[in-house]
């Protein structure tokens, strides 16, 4: 008997396609919003985290304050300079220290022009070690720098690209930075941050000569000891270069980052903008269930002839609630399934759209199949509960009533 | 829950209905409306029986309490021997379900179902297997001429059809009483003249019908004319 009622309500639906599609259609909304968010919300933290995965865990980053967005130090007064160098340097615990500079520079290719990041490599040998193992440098063709290559400059496999100068940039081609021509003796490895793919390297020597530095440093790359102590040589290099700088704690115009708090910062940025795009498609699925509670509404009284005749032919109130919720809890069902493709869907196409806009696969879509299952149990018990009142409303009606209407 | 049940020695004039000083009264604006008020009848097997009386006369009212979609206000109603105004929703369903067929004046088909599944659609409720369901169906239908028509749905059929699929869904539980209200109201003489031989033939077959109308043309066919006026009968 269960199954007759299942093939009523199915024969329902099916037969009033129009109105049932329409019901649904807030339930695909729902659904495939909260699938595509989730989807592209975890393909980002993915995304974003591997970004990160190349920061070693012995290396310390100190920073002139404020640098996050734009160029590095452009938004200081006291930039780091060799005699900070210097004093970190001489902190216990540090082993190595490598300046680094890292700027916007213009360059020409094939009469066109772009602008790209431009960092250094020192030329002493263990130091330059250190940023190509930092940064994880590794050539795909050519070679990367050693010292006395002056004039030459290694590339990221994004510049080398058609796309960037409308013609592929091969090793042995000359490129302008700045007005002055660099010949290219490597294109970088693809690697997982966009940071090694879109960047120009040069000697320290050519990079100081060229924008005209004379003492700034961008950025103090420190290598320290033991890895297990690197939260406490951070606290002693931050200590040391306030009371160098006299400065209170919470002044500093600069930063010591540990590459575990970076990637804590991040968590936590992708945390909150994961709880926000959750409120929102549950804001969405909330619509799509009030939509299908709407829709049986109208259709309880609508049907209520209908529902009177059922009664007259012998009809129990628990026969005419189970066809309804069958019917509400299938239109759950069928949203949850099509708004779960659409969502996958969705989520893909903004992937790869995003990823053909950097160049790069950037952003990969994580949709696990436990996450689709429960989204269409979900959706399935959605229109269950909306159906829920109606549906009983529409099993109390008394027989003579609902044929009167 | 409170059953009796009558005895009657000869099976041919066994009571299927009985009605004992029944009322029903409306509260319309504060003003008490009786629209059934102290009605006897007694109705035996096999009897063709006519309920006829102008709008609002109370014959419909007093149909409903008869197929069990309506309780009286007062007195008792004896269906097949059981008092039906004590029972519980349930079980009256199960009492319209298998001892009365009911037909309407606007057919009341399923929309959504063909003719074949409308005529299924009572045993549904019943539990009969699909496998008897479609068999009985099909040889109601084929009864009542539309073997051609069983897979369309009723917005496909014309107004005689649609009755003639009302009655084969009547039929289907193999009901003792047919109750219908009107069955020819929307029906071009033609049509309602078809109608009316079906239920004539279902008498002669031995089911009890009790034919609610106001076209006396119609009303012409059954044993025995109650007429109605204001609640009460007035002429039988």
């Amino acid at each position: 008997m269960i199954g007759d009622f299942f093939k009523l309500a199915l024969n329902n639906l099916r037969r009033r396609k129009m109105r049932s599609w329409l019901t649904m259609l807030g339930i695909f909304i729902g659904i495939a919003a909260v699938v595509a968010l989730v989807g592209l919300g975890q393909g980002l933290q993915t995304a974003v985290t591997a970004q990160f995965s190349t920061l070693s865990t012995d290396k310390l980053t100190i920073q002139n304050a404020g640098t996050g967005f734009g160029p590095p130090g452009s938004t200081v007064v006291e930039k780091l300079n060799h005699h900070d160098l210097k004093i970190i340097e001489n902190v216990r615990g540090v082993e190595i220290v490598v300046p680094r500079l890292v700027r916007t520079v213009k360059v020409e290719f094939n009469d066109r022009v772009s602008f790209n990041y431009l960092g250094d490599v020192p030329e002493e040998d263990e130091s330059r070690e250190l940023v190509y193992e930092s940064m994880d440098l590794k050539p795909m063709t050519g070679r990367l720098l050693k010292p006395g290559d002056s004039g030459k400059v290694v590339i990221g496999s994004n510049i080398a690209k058609k796309s960037t100068f409308n013609k592929q940039i091969e090793v042995g081609k000359t490129i302008k930075i700045k007005d002055r021509e660099f010949e290219v003796i490597g294109i970088l490895k693809k690697g997982s941050s966009f940071t090694t793919n879109d960047v120009i390297i040069m000697l320290n020597d050519d990079m100081e000569d060229l924008l005209d530095i004379d003492d700034e440093i961008d950025m103090i790359i420190a290598q320290v000891e033991n890895p297990n102590e690197i939260k406490g040589v951070g606290d002693r290099i931050e200590k040391v270069l306030r009371r160098d700088r006299d400065l209170d704690v919470g002044e500093e115009d600069f930063s010591v980052q540990t590459p575990l708090e970076a990637i804590d910062t991040v968590n936590q940025v992708l945390v909150s903008v994961n709880i926000v795009v959750i409120g929102i498609a549950m804001i969405s699925l909330i619509v799509g269930g009030i939509g299908i509670a709407n829709t049986m509404y109208t259709s309880v009284v609508e049907r209520r002839k209908e529902i009177g005749t059922m009664k007259a032919i012998g009809a129990k109130n628990s026969d005419i609630l189970t066809i309804f919720i069958f019917e509400s809890g299938l239109m759950g069902l069928v949203g949850g399934i099509v708004g779960v493709i659409i969502g996958t869907g969705l989520s893909m196409g903004t992937a790869s759209a995003a990823n053909s806009f950097f160049g790069n696969e950037i952003i990969t879509v994580s949709i696990s199949i436990p996450f689709i299952f429960s989204m269409i149990v979900f959706s399935f018990l959605i229109g269950v509960f909306s159906g829920l009142v109606p549906s009983y409303q529409a099993s109390k009606l008394k027989p003579v009533d609902a044929l009167r209407s | 829950m409170v059953i009796k049940r009558k005895k009657s020695n000869k099976e041919s004039k066994k009571e299927v209905i009985k009605l004992h000083n029944v009322q029903k009264y409306y509260q319309l604006g504060g003003e008490c409306v009786k629209a059934v008020d102290g009605i006897d009848i007694t109705i035996n097997k096999g009897d063709f029986v006519a309920i006829v009386g102008p709008s609002g006369s109370g014959k419909s009212t007093a149909m409903n309490m008869v197929g069990a979609l309506d309780l009286a206000t007062k007195g008792d109603i004896f269906l097949d021997g059981i008092n039906i105004e004590h029972l519980e929703e349930s079980e009256l369903a199960q009492i319209r379900g298998r001892k009365i067929g009911f037909v309407f004046q606007t057919f009341n088909l399923i929309p959504t179902l063909t003719a074949l599944e409308n005529v299924m659609l009572p045993m549904i409720f019943q539990g009969v297997p699909f496998e008897i369901r479609k068999e009985r169906a099909s040889r109601l239908l084929t009864k009542v001429g539309l073997d051609h028509r069983m897979t369309h749905l009723p917005n496909q059929l014309s107004g005689g059809e649609r009755q003639r699929v009302a009655v084969a869904r009547a039929l289907s539980n193999d009901p003792e009483v047919i109750l219908a209200d009107e069955p020819t109201g929307n029906l071009d003489s033609k049509r309602g003249e078809e109608v009316a031989e079906i239920f004539n033939k279902l008498s002669k077959e031995g089911k009890t019908i009790i034919l609610v109308t106001h076209d006396m043309y119609v009303a012409k066919h059954a044993d025995r004319i109650y007429r109605l006026k204001d609640g009460k009968i007035v002429k039988r």
